[in-house]
């Protein structure tokens, strides 16, 4: 990956703490255009709280976060979705009583800054409809694009929250544990939708699961008590011996392969 | 809304026709309202009863638009209705029945206005916090208005009530008669154009984003919609709404009285779109009418106990038919469409 | 002028005793009963008809109406408040004022619409001057009682078993319920004991408001804005925010009887617009 271009994401000393309790410590960090970026570290580092903090749902205690080079650390999170900034929940967050089309008509509309109109009813515009239903196509959604979105099996529900990240062609896309709680025989399909993404989308995935991360990586950062362990290619992180010491050693006593450790604060 | 028999039809079209086929015209609504047109010649010594309907389901509309579309739970609405009552009263008594400020529509414009502004206000306050601070702000501004009703009696006749309201001629021409045909026509004219602007809205990608307000605020956030410019404009869409229909009772009764303002008022137009059925537009309509026959009936022998069947019904409402009226049906339908299913 | 702050104060510990309960089962439950007030109401109507009907004494109605609606309190909540806990809070609001809809005309039906006046017991009638203040017996007594009764109430909920599994039980169900608390037993126990201080609060307001049907509806407002004012983690909140609504209900009405009705008013929208999450502590927004 070349290094050359100015990073699209961008965190410089960033702190939160609740009460008395740090859960992210003086992070900074950088992610360039089209990056496969993963963020890893035990549970309680503070992985959430850090996305949480990248998207705006949470307001850092101290530190500055920028998106293109534009300080957003005080806008909220609609702002810097506006601005290209994308993410799924480690948790669904879904609009069960929509379709899938629906669900994906509206996340294109507002992206297109068209979800303020308010006399046509919705699909008059029929480029958005067929944008919507071609995605949910790619995604392997076409079948059920017409169902409750409430009603559908968990591992749809998992691709449509990629789905819906996805539909407004966000620069950066935060994925939080995108394959949590779904069963084995279903993870490769989301492993398949992520790796079919384009590649000029800078991706960041936060995991436990070390197989998807070295598949999917070509960079990672540790965390540990809210603060950066060390950063490398995936080869420099396994042969690093303190992340072998405070996380690796961890696979054999606490098994965190496991999807369902739920990861941490917030 | 509920997808109906119709979603088998277009199930092979492309995506936008299915979508707007949601927001198609179906046979039940035309058929209800050439009924209320038709109510002139099957009832016409009861229009003053018919018209009471239709301010009703038009304050319980303009709820609906704020809670069933952006979940909004309000106690309050009546602040507007009774608002938008004194406006338009007011207009037409110092307009002395002649144009322009006696006239009827820009009365109702004038309400709207209004009502539409103190909403606009207020919904910053509405903003703030949970459910709790909702039902605090709207039921804390309803009492704000009407003890401001009551304290600025050399405006509003305070409790004697604002007398010598003389709107002059719709659009110049109809003069509101004594057996009150014209003004049912009126009223329902009136609730007919802000219902079809109502389902516009609903209908549209704005009413899409509503709903995903009040179906997930993260993920509304998350997409990028503005949650708190939405919420403003539905708020202040609402009040607008029921200050007309406070506008329409003031013009079609040419009285305004402090109960306008009641707190009863606010309740019973709540408990109408629940009856009918929340979120469905129709509800308020066909939760009036339930709602007045069931006053007829059970309040005309002992008018001082109907707050207790109103309650009740209440009570069961809330245990046992969560959907209300409209709920009742879209089960129905749903049994009946399945079944035709399994016969093909 | 502490005449007025006296009269603030036991109005005010009187609103604290009355909304107590909405917030702790607010707190503890997420209910949001509206129908409160109908327990006070309950409270006030019992000591009218045992001091007026039936000529017992005014004390003796103060522990009737805390048990009598107490146990109202708690044969509700086990048969109907207990199907609402899973539902949303416009079904509870739509069941709880249906519920004051029914007490209303039911009162109503065996009561009568008018006021009812509950004559005070001479022991209490008179006033006291004490450094220049005119003081009523009967604020005196208000104010010690609800004064005791609330640091009881903080003992109990500090001090006891059944308070700290009551705060367990508010601070995370489900981790209560892990450690073996039969959060449902408790819940019905807070609803009674909520209920009761509320008929209790009722009785001692009805020598003050005199009272009528339309008494849930009417102070519906003073508990909303109390709970969410003070918050419903603690009952310190709910304290000092009955306090300063109380004392400045008072002053206002006092001070500048025109536009003394807003003063109540103008403080809900204050702290909403400064401190939306309330005043004192935070109102949990789960």
């Amino acid at each position: 990956m070349p290094e050359v271009m100015s990073p699209v994401l961008e965190t410089k000393a960033l702190h939160k703490t609740f009460g008395g309790l740090t859960a992210t410590n003086n992070v900074t960090f950088a992610l360039p255009a089209g990056a496969r970026h993963a963020l890893i570290g035990p549970n309680g580092a503070g992985k959430t709280t850090f996305v949480n903090l990248l998207s705006g749902v949470l307001t850092p205690t101290s530190g500055t976060v920028y998106l293109d080079g534009t300080d957003v650390t005080r806008w909220p999170a609609h702002k810097r979705a506006g601005a290209g900034l994308a993410r799924t929940f480690q948790i669904n967050q879904l609009f069960a009583d929509f379709t899938p089309l629906e669900t994906i008509v509206l996340a294109i509309s507002q992206a297109k800054g068209l979800a303020a109109r308010f006399l046509r009813p919705v699909g008059t515009d029929t480029s958005i409809a067929n944008a919507a239903a071609d995605l949910l196509q790619r995604l392997t959604l076409g079948d059920v694009m017409h169902a409750r979105v409430g009603a559908l099996p968990y591992g749809k529900q998992r691709l449509l929250e990629i789905a819906i990240a996805v539909a407004s062609e966000p620069k950066v896309l935060l994925l939080d544990e995108p394959a949590a709680g779904v069963p084995e025989s279903e993870r490769e399909q989301i492993l398949d939708v992520v790796a079919a993404l384009p590649g000029e989308m800078a991706l960041v995935l936060i995991e436990h699961d070390m197989d998807l991360v070295f598949r999917f990586a070509k960079s990672l950062t540790v965390l540990v008590l809210g603060g950066v362990l060390v950063e490398g290619s995936p080869s420099e992180i396994v042969n690093d011996p303190r992340v072998r010491q405070v996380y690796l050693g961890e696979l054999h006593v606490e098994g965190f392969s496991q999807p369902h450790a739920g990861g941490a604060l917030g | 809304m509920t997808s109906l028999a119709a979603d088998t039809r277009v199930a092979t079209a492309d995506p936008g026709t299915r979508l707007v086929a949601k927001a198609r015209w179906r046979w039940p609504e035309f058929l209800l309202w050439l009924f209320a047109i038709a109510l002139i010649w099957i009832a016409p010594s009861r229009y003053l009863l018919f018209n009471e309907i239709v301010i009703l389901a038009l304050l319980a509309l303009s709820i609906d638009l704020v809670l069933g579309f952006a979940g909004i739970v309000t106690l309050g609405q009546g602040a507007f209705f009774g608002l938008g009552a004194y406006t338009a009263g007011l207009m037409a008594k110092h307009g002395m029945g002649t144009f322009p400020w006696s006239d009827p529509l820009l009365g109702l414009v004038g309400a709207a206005i209004v009502a539409g502004f103190v909403g606009f206000l207020s919904s910053f306050l509405v903003l703030r916090g949970s459910d709790l601070t909702r039902l605090m702000v709207t039921l804390g501004v309803a009492l704000i208005v009407q003890e401001l009703g009551n304290k600025l009696d050399w405006i509003t006749g305070g409790a004697d009530g604002l007398q010598g309201v003389m709107p002059a001629p719709i659009l110049g021409l109809f003069d509101f008669d004594i057996y009150g045909r014209n003004a049912y026509l009126y009223s329902l004219c009136t609730l007919f154009v802000l219902f079809l602007i109502a389902r516009a809205l609903v209908n549209s990608p704005f009413g899409l984003s509503l709903r995903a307000i009040k179906g997930n605020l993260t993920r509304a956030r998350a997409i990028g919609i503005p949650v708190e410019r939405r919420l403003v404009v539905i708020y202040t869409v609402g009040a607008a709404y029921a200050g007309i229909a406070g506008a329409l009772l003031a013009q079609t009764t040419q009285f305004v009285s402090l109960d306008v303002l009641s707190f009863e008022r606010s309740a019973d137009a709540l408990l109408i779109l629940v009856f009918g059925g929340v979120g469905t537009l129709y509800g308020a309509l066909i939760g009036a009418i339930a709602f007045k026959a069931m006053y007829d009936v059970l309040a005309s022998a002992t008018p001082e106990y109907w707050g207790f069947w109103l309650g009740l019904a209440l009570v069961l409402l809330v245990l046992f038919a969560r959907g209300g009226i409209m709920g009742l049906m879209a089960a129905l339908m749903e049994r009946f469409g399945r079944r035709r299913m399994g016969d093909a | 002028m502490l005449t007025i702050l006296f009269d603030g104060i036991a109005y005010g510990l009187l609103l604290f005793i009355l909304a107590v309960g909405l917030s702790i089962t607010l707190g503890l439950m997420n209910f949001i009963n509206l129908a409160h007030g109908a327990f006070a109401m309950a409270g006030g109507y019992i000591t009218v008809v045992m001091v007026n009907r039936l000529g017992l004494s005014f004390f003796w109605s103060l522990p009737a109406a805390f048990i009598v609606t107490a146990a109202l309190g708690a044969s509700l909540e086990r048969t109907l408040y207990v199907r609402l806990y899973d539902k949303n809070h416009l079904d509870q609001v739509l069941f709880s004022l249906g519920l004051i809809f029914m007490s209303v005309a039911a009162v109503d039906y065996f009561m009568g619409a008018n006021q009812q006046i509950v004559n005070l017991p001479p022991a209490l009638d008179g006033r006291l001057e004490f450094l220049g203040a005119s003081i009523g017996y009967y604020r005196l007594f208000v104010i010690i009682l609800c004064s005791l009764l609330t640091i009881g109430l903080q003992l109990v909920l500090t001090k006891t078993r059944f308070g700290s599994r009551l705060r367990a039980s508010v601070d995370d169900q489900r981790v209560a319920r892990g450690l073996g608390i039969d959060v449902s037993k408790i819940f019905a126990l807070t609803f009674a004991i909520g209920s009761g201080l509320a008929g209790l609060g009722g009785a001692l307001a009805t020598p003050f408001f005199n009272i009528d049907p339309t008494f849930p509806l009417k102070y519906m407002i003073y508990f909303l804005i109390v709970i969410a004012v003070g918050g419903t983690t603690t009952i310190t909140g709910p304290f000092l925010s009955a306090l300063l609504l109380g004392v400045a209900d008072v002053a206002g009405k006092y001070y500048v009887p025109a536009i003394g009705g807003f003063i109540i008013y103008t403080i809900m929208v204050l702290v909403l617009i400064f401190r939306p999450q309330g005043l004192f502590g935070r109102v949990t927004g789960r």
